[in-house]
């Protein structure tokens, strides 16, 4: 018997000016299955689910969707063929509740006026149904927390009958435990028999949950293969011609003296009581659950957000930074968890953003020069861009992120913390950026890592803070990192 | 390293290739105001003339300034609205501290344009250290300003002696507010594009959590552009009163919004983080020859805000479709 696709995306091109996004991909998916879609960033995942979501036109190829080719491609006529996405922004209306933003393209009326109560009714059903009955579908979708924020952008496609379910890397921003939960519920999905197509970057998920996977690379269609008949190790060397033991490089820095040390710090609503101390050299972790207060304990440290009290001692000196300019002149840096939201200038050329920190005074630019330091500074790190000119949202996220990692960079900074480092970033542009931590401790900096990839603080850090419900739980030495430490501190087990 | 190098050079120098398209979308205020002056010369003999055209820059002087000090203030994510009072408190205090302070008119200017920037900063305060937006702080701003003007000169035009204010547009002098508005063009493209505090603001019309996250203080950013927004209304509102040698209360009426335009015609956005000196130069004047070939083709003064209107959307129009690259929702 012939397999029976439910989605057949063949002979796919698509270009962006003299750029070839996509050439001659395919993506056929059979009716039912959860098929993964894997690549480096900039290998043409989300240009492929964009054309298939109608976001762009395509240039060639066709796509057929149940039996039926579409024809015409745009948003509207996608959705009616029974395709949703869920991008990683999720499209919701914060100020209207779950219920409105369930049904917000088809808000039926009774006469003039919509019957409230029947639409919360119908938002309840859609959330029991797929066992998230205790969300309140009268509550204001931004007072829930993202986790729910992605139930409700679920039921929202599930309301309009989608046949395919599109997730857009649906667990970058969810934490160990949400993202159990969010595979549970695909995999009900699956059960009730709808198509799921899935794109992330952790493997482990995918090997969780999927049927088949198909591998793009550089824009072009590599294979798709059955997961049970694959490694991991076969995988990342398809999408990016590497193994992965490279995926953590070895680094070879001295642990020197203390040179941060914080003690009962208090801040804000989320952090109770948290002392910890940072070597020069040395690579410290902070893991736990998003929400348990590590983002906010830095933000505190860097004079971003006021201390309510405690003592923060920087070589053995006792500071109190009023605001950030004040904690980079001492040689702090910290590189934002969001990076679109809090740390690049997306619509300003490269070079205005790898210079940010650098470029303190008000006086003249000389522009020639800069783009010339600029280029020197991302050659360093392996960037790949087009010009020092160009938007930094023209880049790929792995090269964003290195572009912030940039004017940190720029300056001599003697502490420096990452927020998630490697959020968003592909398999080759993560292993760069490890490369870049492990010089920075060679050079005697001392680097701080929150990440929610228990992976990748255990292949980066000399040693692990967990951290829970605002308080230190542990404290795990390399030799004794492992994953199911760290989950066990995270969790309060 | 070195081949590294040498692939980016070679990588920007097929970027550097000649563009025509990109010409256009880069370019396309200023081919606006050339086909414009294009135009004007075929409906009207006189427009070319010497006379007219000096005309032209002495009354584009004061606009320009205004829509300088505005850009300024919307690159870093705000809106002034109160630029044509403050104009008027320019023209009526230099007025009155000529006439009937006996004040020396250089002295006079340079009071003038402190107040304005006072009154610059009076909303800037409001914005970037009280937190209340910009559209509403400027409104207030925007009438007391007007209260004042009115209340300095009881509501009555204060006549200037000749010889005093008048200087500034005297034909011996070779008409000084061109002069001192080319200046003032040239120092204004050097600090947007070519130093630490252009960038600056520009940034913080960009992001303004990144930046504060890098380093810069950005409240006393913020505040500056309104000041300077203030300070060159008031300096624009000093050359009405020269051209007029009247300092009146009712001077710079409804100038904000022409400023407004002449900004967004320059292909500026309104979100902030965008936007360029020589174009909204280029906005103010078209919207002023667009007044000025009406006045000389005689067209009656109520179509002509029908057209200018419309004429703006037009512009702005075109600067929609031509800089549209790639269909996305």
């Amino acid at each position: 018997m012939a397999p029976d696709y439910i989605v057949q995306m063949n002979h796919i091109s698509k270009h962006f000016g003299g750029v070839k996004a996509l050439q001659d991909v395919h993506l056929n998916v059979e009716r039912g299955e959860i098929h993964a879609l894997i690549g480096e960033n900039g290998a043409g995942k989300s240009t492929l689910m964009k054309v298939l979501a109608g976001a762009y036109p395509k240039d060639e190829g066709t796509i057929v969707i149940d039996g039926v080719e579409a024809t015409t491609a745009t948003p509207r006529a996608m959705i009616d063929m029974g395709v949703s996405v869920i991008y990683q922004e999720f499209m919701l209306a914060p100020d209207l509740t779950v219920a409105e933003n369930i049904f917000i393209d088809q808000m039926q009326q009774s006469g003039m006026f919509i019957n409230w109560k029947d639409l919360k009714r119908r938002a309840k059903q859609q959330l029991q149904k797929i066992g998230f009955g205790h969300i309140d579908p009268g509550k204001r979708v931004g007072e829930l927390s993202v986790a729910y924020q992605q139930i409700v952008e679920i039921c929202k496609c599930l309301a309009k009958d989608s046949k395919v379910l599109v997730f857009d890397e649906p667990t970058a921003v969810l934490t160990h435990s949400e993202t159990q939960k969010l595979l549970e519920l695909i995999m009900q999905l699956k059960a009730e028999g709808v198509t799921i197509l899935y794109i992330s970057h952790r493997l482990e998920e995918l090997f969780a949950i999927s049927d088949k996977i198909t591998v793009l690379k550089d824009g072009k269609y590599v294979d798709t293969v059955e997961t049970a008949s694959i490694t991991k190790e076969q995988l990342v060397t398809m999408m990016v011609g590497r193994e992965i033991e490279q995926l953590f490089p070895e680094r070879n820095a001295e642990i020197g003296e203390e040179i941060l040390r914080v003690e009962n710090l208090r801040t804000g609503d989320l952090v109770e009581d948290v002392s910890f101390s940072l070597r020069k050299g040395e690579v410290l972790g902070f893991s736990g659950l998003v929400g348990s207060g590590r983002t906010e304990t830095m933000r505190a440290i860097f004079g971003a957000d006021k201390k309510t009290s405690g003592k923060v001692l920087y070589f053995g000196e006792e500071v109190h930074f009023k605001n950030p300019k004040q904690a980079i002149r001492k040689g702090i840096g910290l590189l934002p968890e969001d990076r679109k939201s809090q740390g690049l200038l997306l619509k300003q050329p490269i070079r205005y953003n790898a210079t940010l920190v650098s470029r303190q005074g008000n006086g003249f630019i000389n522009h020639k020069k800069e783009q010339e330091e600029v280029r020197k500074l991302l050659a360093r790190i392996s960037t790949k861009y087009g010009s020092t000119e160009d938007n930094a949202d023209s880049l790929s996220g792995g090269n964003q992120q290195k572009v912030a990692l940039a004017k940190w960079l720029a300056v001599d900074t003697k502490v420096i913390i990452l927020d998630e480092p490697t959020r968003g970033v592909d398999v080759g542009a993560k292993t760069e950026i490890y490369q870049i931590i492990n010089e920075l401790a060679e050079n005697g900096v001392g680097v701080i890592i929150i990440s929610s990839e228990m992976a990748e603080i255990i292949g980066t850090c000399d040693r692990a803070i967990v951290m829970r419900e605002g308080r230190v739980t542990g404290e795990v030495p390399k030799e004794n990192l492992s994953e199911n430490q760290l989950i066990k501190l995270a969790m309060g087990v | 390293m070195e081949a590294t190098e040498r692939k980016i050079k070679s990588m920007d120098a097929t970027r550097r290739k000649f563009d025509w398209k990109e010409f256009i979308i880069n370019n396309n205020t200023f081919i606006i105001l050339l086909l414009l002056i294009i135009v004007s010369a075929f409906l009207s003999d006189t427009f070319l003339t010497t006379m007219n055209l000096r005309n032209i820059l002495l009354q584009q002087a004061g606009p320009i300034l205004v829509a300088i000090g505005l850009l300024f203030v919307i690159l870093a994510g705000g809106i002034d609205l109160s630029v044509g009072s403050i104009m008027a408190v320019g023209a009526t205090v230099s007025a009155i501290l000529i006439t009937d302070m006996g004040m020396h008119f250089s002295m006079s200017i340079g009071v003038a344009v402190i107040i304005g920037l006072a009154f610059g900063l009076f909303s800037g305060i409001l914005v970037a250290y009280a937190g209340i937006q910009g559209f509403v702080a400027t409104l207030a701003t925007m009438t007391i300003a007007r209260g004042v003007a009115f209340v300095l000169t009881e509501g009555r035009p204060v006549k200037v002696e000749a010889g005093t204010i008048s200087t500034l547009v005297s034909k011996d002098f070779m008409y000084p507010i061109i002069w001192i508005t080319i200046l003032l063009i040239i120092v204004f493209t050097i600090i947007h594009r070519y130093t630490g505090y252009g960038r600056k603001v520009i940034a913080i019309g960009s992001n303004e959590t990144a930046l504060k996250l890098a380093g810069v203080r950005t409240k006393q950013y913020v505040m500056s552009t309104y000041a300077l927004s203030g300070a060159l209304a008031a300096l624009a509102g000093v050359f009405v009163a020269a051209r007029s040698s009247t300092g009146s209360a009712t001077v710079g009426m409804g100038q904000e919004l022409d400023a407004i335009a002449a900004v967004v015609i320059g292909g500026a956005s309104l979100m902030g983080g965008r936007g360029f000196v020589l174009n909204t130069v280029a906005g103010a004047l078209i919207l002023g020859l667009i007044g000025n070939i009406m006045n000389l083709m005689a067209v009656p003064s109520y179509p002509q805000d029908i057209i200018k209107g419309v004429i703006i959307i037009a512009a702005v129009l075109l600067q929609i479709l031509t800089s549209k690259r790639d269909r996305t929702i």
